[in-house]
């Protein structure tokens, strides 16, 4: 296992997309060190800034406060990336593969289009969470977000497919023009939630507040759902799906684009 | 001081066709042996094609609608080509909408030392000359869209061309512009009430009597009657639309007896009734234009990948975004025109796009006379303008066109013409498509020729056997008699001059103007009108003086 300790926390973001396997697997310790970031517009090596130790392998332990290193894991296809404390910006953005854990928090635009692997954060997590970025059509287009904790806004934003889990409370705009895949809201959303969506689906364990534009269809115990608590469960999630303890209403829209999108609402036996 | 020795010269415009010979460089021109002193650096050219620097006759580099445009995409931005900032080269980007500074890097490494903005309304004229000034090692001129200008169609409603002429006049020195550019005459004015101007000779919404054909004919008249060194550019009614094609034709006759310039011709050369039936009508037109040696063209050439389409045309770009269904801008330009922002994909497996595709390609072979017919792409929206290379290749090789209409679906082929075309560019035909052509159509008389008092701007090719792409990569670039490219790269970064006219005016047209301005714009007169001081390099060009 290669660990890398961040010495001190930076003055400004520390941008640093070389801290992926991809990059780091194949090279030697003395090679990583003198990877390049970029401090500012500064060029600098990383051992500027971290303690390079252990065995350079797909098994990487990123250590300390990285809430202002950008970009951790973007575009890796595969290795397991442990980051004991917080993650900056753009982590695991354009991911392809493998795994991030995060025993901490994640910063916006966690996951942001990624096409594959698995992200696990065990605290909150920013906003624009597996979205696209400005003006791109498309976000993320497949794998796994698990937030433990919270999120900001945009959640999903244009998301394609895959699946977004957040566990704690979501801010306005979850799933903003969302073209297909799933977003769990564990304790629902503010405003606006499913605005613009076209298709995919929006699934709260708590009551939330609905645009005019979603309309009432159904309330019914879905069967894909059992798929999707069993896979959530290997996280730690519970998603409810037997009909002995509730139901989940069903509303479609947004109308006003006009979608065929869905929100599933949770609501549980007395 | 330079020599350029042993080159092979490709100078059409003074009839040198492939001739080795010398030329010497002095003061920024170019000058006789005898005017050459001892010890001038000598490039030894041997081998290499000499031609005089490009010359773009119709791009959109600057100004309100390409910043909108650039605001628009920036997911193209972020896939873009990007520029370090590097000794006295400013950090940039490339793409589809480059940023000013990478605008000129990208055209001066092409070879392109003159570029003309074809599209600038009088509101926005000082923004885009401040951006113009940000375009480093081409020299400028600038078009001002005058076909939805109320004041000037109130007064052609009102039968007052002669004061017409005056307003006219006035803008243009106001915009310090070059020429008048005239977009979908009477249909962006139209596109105010929700409409379009699709036929010619109807009146336009809002007006009695002007048609777009008065239009037309009013700033064709007025171009010739103020002796403007360019002709009125216009981009033709019903672009994009199909069966298309008649449109043009009947403008052409309307602008019999007057000179014009037909903008991005191919998006003017369609037949058929709907996209289903669309086809290429480039046979017509280009017989049409043989008939009306008044007319000069530029191709509108389409290459397949992104684009995005910039034009003042509004109500047509309204209807490009309902075929899209992606993105869409739009501008009301207050009483001047409009402007409409629109990414687009150009597909060869897309029927529609290939026919445009081909249209380009075959109005530049149809059309015999370079000296009328330009190559353009109306960057960027058919394509960039750092894609030239590639038309001039497939211009050089009849045997590679053949091979990219294989490509198209079956359904394109039977309505295109393009792989029945034989004919290959010489090397003396596209000098005069990309440089001698434009600037005579310009009426830069110091640009696209190496004749001695020519501006010292000199592109030099190395050979190559795949000869259409030496286009992409000149071995030397000389931009006012400095070596500004070398081996691809920028070696020294000049400004551009910015060429402007002053057309002969009466100035108490001023006092007609102003009441009218102060009722209907938001803006404080004073400011509307751009101070020569701000631009930093002009070169007035009085018409009456030539």
């Amino acid at each position: 296992m290669l660990t890398l300790t961040l010495n001190e926390i930076p003055s400004v973001p520390l941008e640093a997309e070389v801290l992926s396997p991809d990059i780091l697997a194949p090279l030697t310790i003395e090679a990583i060190r003198a990877l390049p970031v970029h401090l500012g517009k500064r060029e600098r090596r990383l051992d500027d800034f971290f303690t390079v130790d252990g065995e350079p392998g797909d098994e990487i332990e990123l250590r300390g406060d990285l809430a202002r290193v950008k970009w951790i894991g973007r575009a890796m296809t595969h290795g397991t990336l442990r980051i004991r404390g917080n993650a900056g910006m753009h982590l695991a953005s354009a991911m392809q593969g493998g795994t991030v854990d995060v025993f901490g928090n994640a910063g916006d635009w966690l996951g942001a289009e990624m096409s594959g692997g698995v992200v696990h954060v065990r605290g909150d997590a920013g906003g624009q969470v597996g979205a696209a970025y400005r003006g791109a059509p498309t976000g993320m287009r497949d794998g796994l977000i698990v937030i433990d904790g919270g999120a900001g806004l945009e959640v999903g934003m244009r998301m394609q497919r895959g699946t977004i889990v957040v566990g704690g409370p979501v801010r306005d705009f979850a799933g903003l023009q969302m073209k297909g895949g799933t977003i769990v809201l564990g304790q629902g959303a503010e405003l606006r939630t499913g605005a613009w969506m076209n298709r995919g689906t929006i699934i709260s364990l708590q009551p939330i507040p609905l645009l005019p534009t979603f309309s009432y269809a159904a309330t019914y115990n879905p069967t894909f759902l059992r798929l999707y608590a069993r896979r959530l469960a290997t996280f730690g999630c519970t998603l409810p799906y037997d009909e002995r303890h509730g139901s989940y209403q069903r509303y479609t829209g947004d109308a006003a684009v006009p979608g065929r999108g869905e929100i599933l609402v949770w609501r549980a036996n007395r | 001081m330079l020599r350029i020795t042993g080159g092979t010269v490709y100078d059409p415009a003074n009839g040198v066709d492939g001739a080795v010979h010398d030329l010497y460089i002095a003061d920024g021109r170019i000058v006789e042996a005898s005017a050459m002193a001892e010890g001038a650096r000598t490039i030894d050219a041997t081998g290499m094609i000499v031609m005089p620097g490009g010359v773009d006759v119709h791009t959109h580099v600057a100004g309100g609608a390409l910043n909108f445009a650039r605001g628009l995409v920036p997911e193209n931005q972020r896939a873009a080509r990007k520029f370090l900032h590097h000794g006295d080269r400013r950090a940039g980007l490339g793409g589809m909408t480059p940023t000013t500074f990478a605008t000129g890097y990208l055209y001066a490494g092409m070879g392109w030392t003159t570029v003309n903005e074809a599209a600038v309304p009088v509101l926005s004229a000082r923004h885009t000359h401040e951006e113009l000034h940000d375009i480093p090692l081409v020299d400028k001129t600038s078009l001002v869209l005058m076909a939805n200008n109320e004041f000037v169609l109130d007064l052609l409603e009102a039968g007052e061309v002669e004061r017409a002429r005056h307003v006219v006049s006035w803008l243009v020195w106001a915009a310090k512009a070059y020429g008048i550019k005239a977009v979908n005459p009477g249909g962006v004015e139209a596109w105010k009430w929700g409409k379009n101007a699709n036929t010619l000779h109807a009146p336009i919404e809002g007006y009695k009597t002007v048609t777009p054909a008065m239009i037309i004919e009013g700033l064709a008249t007025i171009a010739d009657d103020l002796h403007l060194p360019h002709p009125v550019h216009l981009h033709c009614n019903n672009l994009g639309v199909p069966g298309n094609f008649a449109t043009t034709i009947e403008t052409m006759n309307v602008l019999q007896g007057h000179r014009a310039h037909l903008a991005h011709l191919q998006f003017h050369a369609y037949g058929g009734d709907d996209w289903t039936t669309m086809r290429s009508e480039s046979a017509r037109v280009a017989d049409a234009f043989a008939a009306n040696p008044n007319l000069t063209a530029d191709a509108g050439a389409v290459l397949f990948g992104d684009a995005v389409t910039i034009t003042a045309d509004g109500p047509w770009q309204h209807l490009l975004y309902q075929l899209t269904g992606r993105k869409w801008g739009n501008l009301d330009v207050e009483n001047e025109t409009g402007c409409g922002i629109v990414p687009y994909v150009y597909r060869d497996r897309n029927l529609v796009n290939a026919v445009q595709w081909a249209v380009g390609l075959e109005l530049l072979l149809l059309i015999d006379d370079p000296w009328r017919i330009f190559l353009t792409t109306d960057h960027p929206n058919g394509g960039c303008f750092w894609r030239y290379p590639e038309i001039i290749h497939m211009l050089m090789n009849a045997e590679f066109r053949r091979e990219q209409v294989q490509q198209l679906p079956e359904k394109a082929r039977q309505r295109i013409l393009l792989a029945d075309l034989n004919r290959e560019y010489t090397l003396a035909e596209v000098a005069i498509i990309t440089s001698a052509g434009p600037a005579r159509s310009l009426g830069l008389t110091r640009k696209g020729h190496l004749g001695v008092g020519a501006d010292a701007d000199v592109t030099i090719y190395p050979t190559r056997p795949d000869h259409g792409f030496l286009f992409s990569y000149p071995r030397y670039v000389i931009k006012g008699g400095a070596i500004v490219v070398e081996e691809g790269d920028v070696r020294e970064v000049v400004d551009g001059k910015e060429f402007i006219v002053r057309p002969a005016c009466d100035e108490t047209i001023e006092d007609y103007i102003r009441p009218l301005f102060e009722k209907v714009y938001t803006m404080s007169f004073a400011n509307y009108p751009v101070e020569i001081e701000r631009l930093r390099n002009p070169e007035v060009v009085t018409p009456d003086a030539q």
